[in-house]
C-alpha cells in the first residue's frame, strides 16, 4: 500500500471540520513555519523537495516561489488555482469537497513563504458547493486563531478569500485566471512577464495549483528530503490521479509517482482493470489536453520498458511514441470506443473554449470541430484527414496560450495512432452514421 | 444576444446590497471591479437570470462603464442572459461522460421534459442543456443543477425519470 500524504485522513469522520481535522495533525505545518522558520527557509524546504506543479506544467514549485519579485512598496499575492477544468481532471474538487482545511493550511503556509498577506483561493463557479465548504473552514480556521490578524502571536498577518469564475475553461490559464480575478473576461495576457514579477493589479503573483499548495503541508511537517525520497528520478512526491472512462473502478488515487502504467490500471488497489471485461484500447494519460495513446504504447515505450506514472515515463518517445502527465487524469476507453467520435467531442470542447483573441486558435479549433463532424458522421473525404493534421500544424506554437497547443494535440495524436479508423469513417460512411 | 425581454423595473434589496458591501471588501482600495463575478452570481441567484436592466444596476454600484458588465456576462457561461425554467438541468456532455452514456441521458431528458436544448417547458419549470467537463468524470455521467450547482452523479435513465418527479413536487 502507498503512502498516502494528502488523502491520509480522507475517511476519518468529520475530517472536514476544523476540530477532527486539528485532532488528525492538522495545522502542525503552520504552526511550525510560522514559531520556527523563515520565509526564506520555506522556499528552501520547497526546492528541496522537487516538488513540481500539480496543474499540469510540472514547473518546480520552490523555483517559481523564488523567482517572485519584491520590489518595495508593493503587495505580493498567493492565488490558488481551483479552476479544475480539464476533461477527465476531478482531484482538485475532490480534495476541497473532503478534506478543506489542508488546502487552508498550505495557503496559510506558503502565503506566509512569500510574504503574502492577501491571499485568494479562485474556485470554477460551478463549484458553489465547494465554495460553501471553503468559506465555512476559512471562517472555522479564523476563529481558532489560524487566519487573520498577528496569527499564533506571530506578528503575521493574512487574509484568505474565495473568488468564484463564471464558467469558462481558460480561466484555469493562470494569466486569463488572474484577469477574471480583476473582474474581466478571461484573456490570456503574453507572457513572459510572467506572474511573478506581474500579475494581479500588477503586483507580484503566485498562481498554484489546489494540490501543489496542499503538497506544501507534508513537505514542511516532514521535510523536503523525506518528500524527495518518494517517487522515481525528478518526479518526487505522491500525485493524485483522476482516473475515468471505462473502468472498474473510477475515481482519485494518490499514488507514489512512478507506480506503472499497468498496476494502476489493473490491480485492485487502483482502478481494477476496464469495466464489463472488455479490452483496453487507448488511454488519454494526462488530461483531454495531453496526447492519446493506443493500449500497447501506454503499456509499454517503444524500447519495451514498462511505462511508468511519471512526468519522465510518460513523456518517454515524445509525441512520436509518448504523451505527458499533465495535471493527471486519465482516462480509459475501452474497444468499442470511437476514437473519431471522441476525437470529435474534444475539438468541439476547445472551439467551445477558445477565447478567441488568437485567429489560428479561434478559427483552427472551429474548422477542426466542422471537418471531425463530417468525418464521424460519413460525409468526409479521404483528404480530410491530412486537412485536420495540417490545421493542427499551423496552430501548434502560434498562440498566445496553450489553449491551441491543446486542442491541436489530441487531433494530431489520434491520427497519429489511428488513422485506419478515420480512413474507416471514409470508406463506410453508412457504418459511420450509425 | 441580449434579451429584448422586458425586465420588470428592479431594485436590489439592501439585504443584496449589503452582500456586495461585503464582497467589495475583498479586494484593495480602488479594485472593487473585482467583484464582478461574485456580484453577478448573487444577481442571478435571486432572479433566476441576469437582465439588461439588473447589470446597468450592478455597474452603478461598482462604479463601472455598463459595457465593462455586459462584456464579461456575455463571456461566462454560467450567466442567464435570459429567463430560463426554475430548474436548469445541466448536463455534461464532455468526452470522458460520453464514454459512460452521457449522450443517451440527453436524449432521454430531451424526451421527457419534450423540450429542445435551451428551451423552457410550457409549465415554465424546467429547461436543460449541455455544458462542459464538471470535473466529476469519475462519477459519471453527472448534471448539476443551480443556483446551488446541487450535483446528481451516476445518472441512468431511472434515476433522471426520479429527479424530475422529485423537481416537479418541489414547486
Ligand atoms: N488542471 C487543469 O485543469 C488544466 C491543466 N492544464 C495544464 O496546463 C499546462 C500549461 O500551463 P502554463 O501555465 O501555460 O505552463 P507554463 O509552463 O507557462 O508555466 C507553468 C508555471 O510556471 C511558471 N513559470 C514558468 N517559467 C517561469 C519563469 N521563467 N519565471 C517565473 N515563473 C515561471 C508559470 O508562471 C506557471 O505558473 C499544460 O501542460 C496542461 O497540462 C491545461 C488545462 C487544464
Ligand atoms: C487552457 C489552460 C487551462 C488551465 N487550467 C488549469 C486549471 O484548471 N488548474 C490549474 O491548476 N492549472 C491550470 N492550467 C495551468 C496554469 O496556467 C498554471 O500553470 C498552474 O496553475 C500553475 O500552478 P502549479 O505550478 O501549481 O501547477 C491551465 C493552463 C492552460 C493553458
Ligand atoms: S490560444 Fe486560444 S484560448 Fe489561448 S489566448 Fe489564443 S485564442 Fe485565447
Ligand atoms: S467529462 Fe463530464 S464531468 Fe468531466
Amino acid at each position: 500500500m502507498a503512502r498516502k500524504l494528502l488523502l491520509e485522513h480522507i475517511n476519518v469522520p468529520g475530517i472536514n471540520t476544523f476540530d477532527v481535522y486539528r485532532q488528525n495533525g492538522g495545522y502542525r505545518s503552520v504552526e511550525k513555519a510560522l514559531k520556527t522558520m523563515s520565509p526564506d527557509a520555506i522556499v528552501e524546504e520547497v526546492k528541496t523537495s522537487g516538488l513540481r506543479g500539480r496543474g499540469g506544467a510540472g514547473f518546480p514549485t520552490g523555483m517559481k516561489w523564488s523567482f517572485l519579485a519584491k520590489p518595495e512598496g508593493k503587495e505580493r499575492y498567493l492565488v490558488c488555482n481551483a479552476d479544475e477544468s480539464e476533461p477527465g481532471t476531478f482531484k482538485d474538487r475532490y480534495l476541497m469537497t473532503y478534506i478543506p482545511h489542508l488546502l487552508i493550511e498550505g495557503m496559510i503556509v506558503s502565503s506566509f513563504a512569500l510574504g503574502a498577506k492577501t491571499s485568494y483561493i479562485y474556485v470554477r463557479g460551478e463549484m458553489m458547493p465547494q465554495i460553501r465548504i471553503l468559506e465555512r473552514a476559512i471562517a472555522e480556521a479564523k476563529n481558532a486563531g489560524f487566519l487573520g490578524k498577528n496569527i499564533l502571536g506571530s506578528g503575521y498577518d493574512l487574509e484568505l478569500y474565495v473568488q468564484p469564475g463564471g464558467g469558462a475553461y481558460i480561466c484555469g490559464e493562470e494569466t486569463a485566471l488572474i484577469e477574471s480575478l480583476e473582474g474581466k473576461r478571461g484573456n490570456p495576457r503574453i507572457k513572459p512577464p510572467f506572474p511573478a514579477i506581474s500579475g494581479v493589479w500588477a503586483c507580484p503573483t503566485v498562481v498554484n495549483n489546489v494540490e501543489t499548495i496542499a503538497a506544501v503541508v507534508p513537505i514542511i511537517n516532514d521535510g523536503g528530503e523525506e518528500y524527495a525520497k518518494i517517487g522515481i528520478g525528478r518526479s518526487t512526491g505522491t500525485k493524485l490521479i483522476s482516473a475515468s472512462g471505462n473502468l472498474n473502478k473510477p475515481g482519485v488515487y494518490e499514488i507514489d509517482l512512478g507506480v506503472p502504467v499497468e498496476e494502476f490500471l489493473y490491480s485492485d488497489e487502483y482502478c481494477g482493470g476496464i469495466a464489463n471485461g472488455k479490452r483496453l484500447k487507448a488511454v488519454v494519460a494526462g488530461g483531454s489536453s495531453v496526447p492519446i495513446l493506443p493500449a500497447n504504447l501506454i503499456l509499454k515505450t517503444v524500447n519495451n520498458e514498462a511505462r511508468l506514472m511519471s512526468y519522465e515515463s510518460l513523456s518517454d518517445g515524445g509525441f512520436q511514441s509518448g504523451s505527458m502527465l499533465g495535471s493527471g487524469g486519465l482516462i480509459a476507453f475501452d474497444e468499442d470506443q470511437c476514437i473519431v467520435r471522441n476525437t470529435w467531442n474534444f475539438a468541439r470542447f476547445y472551439h467551445h473554449e477558445s477565447c478567441g483573441q488568437c485567429s489560428p486558435c479561434r478559427e483552427g479549433t472551429g474548422w477542426m470541430e466542422k471537418v471531425l463532424h463530417r468525418l464521424e458522421y460519413g460525409h468526409g473525404k479521404m483528404s480530410d484527414i491530412d486537412l485536420l493534421v495540417d490545421v493542427a500544424k499551423k496552430i501548434e506554437g502560434n498562440t498566445i496560450c496553450p489553449l491551441g497547443d491543446a486542442a491541436a494535440w489530441p487531433v494530431a495524436s489520434a491520427i497519429r495512432h489511428f488513422r485506419d479508423e478515420f480512413e474507416w469513417h471514409v470508406t463506410n460512411p453508412k457504418e459511420a452514421m450509425e | 444576444m441580449l434579451s429584448v425581454t422586458e425586465h420588470k423595473d428592479i431594485n436590489f434589496s439592501s439585504d443584496l446590497v449589503k452582500q456586495f458591501d461585503d464582497i467589495v471588501t475583498r479586494y484593495p482600495e480602488g479594485k472593487q471591479k473585482a467583484g464582478l463575478l461574485p456580484i453577478l452570481h448573487l444577481v442571478q441567484a435571486e432572479y433566476g437570470w441576469v437582465s439588461p436592466e439588473a447589470m446597468d444596476k450592478v455597474a452603478a454600484y461598482l462604479n463601472i462603464q455598463p459595457i465593462e458588465v455586459y462584456e464579461v456576462a456575455t463571456f461566462y457561461t454560467m450567466f442567464f442572459l435570459r429567463p430560463q425554467g426554475k430548474f436548469v438541468l445541466e448536463v455534461c456532455r464532455t468526452g470522458p461522460c460520453c464514454l459512460v452514456g452521457a449522450e443517451k441521458i440527453m436524449t432521454h431528458i430531451e424526451k421527457s421534459l419534450g423540450v429542445k436544448e435551451g428551451e423552457v417547458t410550457s409549465d415554465g419549470k424546467f429547461s436543460w442543456r449541455g455544458v462542459e467537463c464538471l470535473a466529476a468524470c469519475g462519477m459519471a455521467p453527472v448534471l448539476q443543477i443551480g443556483p446551488e450547482y446541487t450535483f446528481y452523479e451516476k445518472l441512468t435513465e431511472q434515476s433522471v425519470d426520479q429527479l424530475i418527479e422529485d423537481l416537479k413536487n418541489k414547486i
